[in-house]
């Protein structure tokens, strides 16, 4: 179900400028990637060019090439929202829907893509609740609004929402930034029970989980403000954290900058 | 004296004398008699005039008093609490005697037969008659009027907010503020030598709705603008990530949870077009028999009515305009209240 992910020779840009540069790597099916790196280096960006999101932004333009198995992304003819339907996606601050209640909000993936069927949609969101270790917080009140949810519940019910589409990757923007450590360590074992569906990429400022949680890790960095962001280097999470082949990792990882 | 003795005269630092919780009344109660006083010597007979003194003098005097006790710190805060207040009596002053005039004159007036019946065969000095025809008249231009600019207002809002870019959107916006400032009587105008006098329609509650929903779209669209810009970002991104198509995510996630701001700003546009004399004066007519048929023949509606009657002039058809201005009124009020309603029922959920 998991698919791989290669990227080659992928730039980005804001209108005119260009935020990320030449980044290529693999990302191995059924296996968590973290990417860190200072502020401002394309972390987001370059996530959101793995799911077409990037392009939403006005002004949002990519050159290169993502392969998902064997097609590419940006080939011609390639629809975006078709691709955002493989490639899934959870961000910084959680993001229910306010008008729905934690049901709906679970099953408006596949409501709105009208690919369902009517006496599969309970299953699938007890399914994507349990999925997301929040069936037996809400089980009892999947009519109320998912607004009314804690922060750290509402991004379980995000991440909910994001794997109710059955995607084959799952990208994360710092989905733990906003909540409290409990929720983050909820969070961190959610993503180790999900590496055995999906391929898993999140953005993290926090190196320890980072370590905790991933089998890769890539680090990006900028030369300077207003160059673009570059990946330094991607490497096992463990060699990266013990040993990593550049000093500017070593620096970052050991807070010397950045 | 080679020894004074140390008195324990430290003042406190946070707490100094504070004026009492109703010295402001009573220094209002004082402004308004002294604003008698002078005023009856002066032989000033206005009352406005007498408000306006008593208000100058409170602010004065709520400084001067405050200053003198509390300090020039808390005098300036006063004098800005007064000055809110002054100017809310300004504001609420008219407003309470607008309604209590009506209430007063009209209600006596509205009644089931008044509301039921039309001005058909009804002498201007006749007694009776009553709003019948104009009610309808107005509920079927308002109607016609809203099914026009509503939906074309929502969708250049979605367009304005969703897709325009460019050179177009802002032609769009350009002309949607030149609308906005449009004189109602314009409108009408337009619609007369447009619809009417080339195209050779007749009178009609259609083309007064036709001048309405010129009048109304500019007010849909700039609201409902609005209201969609402020849905978050957030949400239009959660959904496209879903891979939910754009129209999709517009007319599923991003309207629906503005639908409340949306649903305000329509019946605030409608309350604002009900109340139109001009434009209805020249396209509608006027007439004094019961119309049903918006599209065929001269109608009447409530401004219209008011304006007719009280021009008339006599006693009872005075009358007759202040019962249809309280029906007027109170057929807004309802319309805002359902508005309200509406909003409260479909705004997004909080809550556990
Ligand atoms: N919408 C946008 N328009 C223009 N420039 C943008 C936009 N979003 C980001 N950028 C720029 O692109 C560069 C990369 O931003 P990005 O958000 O990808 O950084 P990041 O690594 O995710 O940072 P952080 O760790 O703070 O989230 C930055 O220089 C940023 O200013
Ligand atoms: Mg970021």
């Amino acid at each position: 179900m998991a698919k791989r992910i290669d990227v080659s020779g992928l730039t980005a840009y804001y209108s005119t400028f260009k935020a990320i540069e030449d980044i290529s790597m693999t990302v191995e099916p059924r296996s968590v990637t973290a990417f860190i790196g200072p502020s401002g280096c394309g972390k987001s960006t370059f996530l959101r060019t793995l799911n077409r999101m990037h392009e939403v932004t006005p002004g949002g333009r990519v050159e290169g090439k993502v392969m998902l198995d064997d097609e590419n992304l940006y080939g011609s003819g390639v629809d975006p929202v078709t691709v955002r339907r493989e490639v899934g996606m959870v961000f910084q601050r959680p993001n229910p829907f306010p008008t729905m209640s934690i049901f709906d909000n679970v099953a408006a993936g596949l409501r709105l893509n009208g690919s369902y069927k009517k006496s599969e949609l309970n299953d699938v969101v007890e399914k994507s609740l349990r999925g997301a270790n929040l069936w037996d917080e809400v089980k009892d009140r999947l009519n109320r609004p998912g607004s009314g949810l804690s922060g750290g519940q509402q991004q379980r019910l995000c991440i909910a929402r994001a794997i109710a589409v059955e995607p084959k990757v799952l990208l994360m923007d710092e989905p733990c930034s906003a909540l409290d450590p409990i929720s983050t360590l909820a969070i961190e074992d959610l993503i180790g029970e999900l590496k055995e569906h999906f391929t898993i990429v999140i953005v993290t400022h926090n190196m320890q989980q980072a370590a905790r949680v991933s089998d890769r890790t890539a680090f990006f960095n900028l030369a300077a403000v207003g160059q673009p962001g570059k990946l330094i280097e991607i490497d096992d999470t463990e060699r990266i954290f013990s040993n990593p082949s550049v000093q500017a990792t070593e620096d970052y990882i050991s807070g010397r900058f950045g | 004296m080679s020894q004074t003795t140390v008195t324990p005269n430290r003042s406190p630092v946070f707490s100094s004398s504070r004026l009492p919780r109703w010295a402001p009344a009573v220094i209002a109660v004082a402004s308004l008699a002294l604003s008698i006083g002078i005023s009856l010597v002066a032989g000033w007979e206005s009352k406005v005039q007498w408000g306006l003194i008593a208000a100058l003098l409170f602010v004065i005097g709520s400084y001067a008093v405050t200053a003198r006790i509390e300090g020039r710190r808390q005098a300036k805060d006063r004098v800005a609490t007064s000055l809110v207040w002054v100017c809310f009596l300004l504001a609420v002053v008219p407003l309470l005697s607008l309604a209590w005039t009506t209430i007063s004159n009209g209600a006596q007036v509205v009644d089931g037969y008044f509301l039921s019946h039309s001005m058909n065969g009804v002498l201007n000095s006749d007694p009776g008659g009553g709003v019948y025809h104009a009610l309808l008249g107005t509920i079927e231009q308002v109607l016609i009027a809203t099914v026009i600019a509503a939906p074309i207002g929502l969708l250049t809002a979605v367009y304005l907010v969703e897709y325009g870019k460019g050179k177009l959107a802002r032609a769009v916006t350009f002309f949607v503020d030149v609308m906005t400032g449009i004189p109602s009587i314009v409108a009408g105008l337009f619609v007369l030598s447009f619809w009417i006098l080339i195209l050779g329609f007749s009178f009609s509650g259609f083309a007064g709705a036709m001048a309405l929903a010129i009048l109304m779209m500019p007010v849909v669209v700039r609201s409902t603008e609005e209201m969609l810009k402020l849905v978050p970002n957030e949400l239009r991104e959660a959904s496209l990530a879903l891979g939910v198509p754009k129209w999709k995510t517009i007319t599923k996630i991003v309207i629906p949870t503005a639908i409340g701001g949306i649903t305000t700003g329509v019946m605030l546009a409608v309350a604002r077009i009900t109340g139109e004399t001009a434009p209805v004066l020249l396209l509608v007519f006027g007439s004094k028999i019961i119309n049903g048929n918006p599209f065929e023949g001269a109608q009447s509606s409530l401004p219209l009515y008011v304006y007719q009657e009280y021009g008339i002039g006599t006693e009872q058809s005075i009358d007759r305009a202040w019962g249809a201005a309280l029906t007027l009124i109170a057929f807004v009020m309802i319309l805002n209240l359902v508005a309200r309603g509406i909003a409260r029922w479909k705004a997004p959920k909080t809550g556990r």
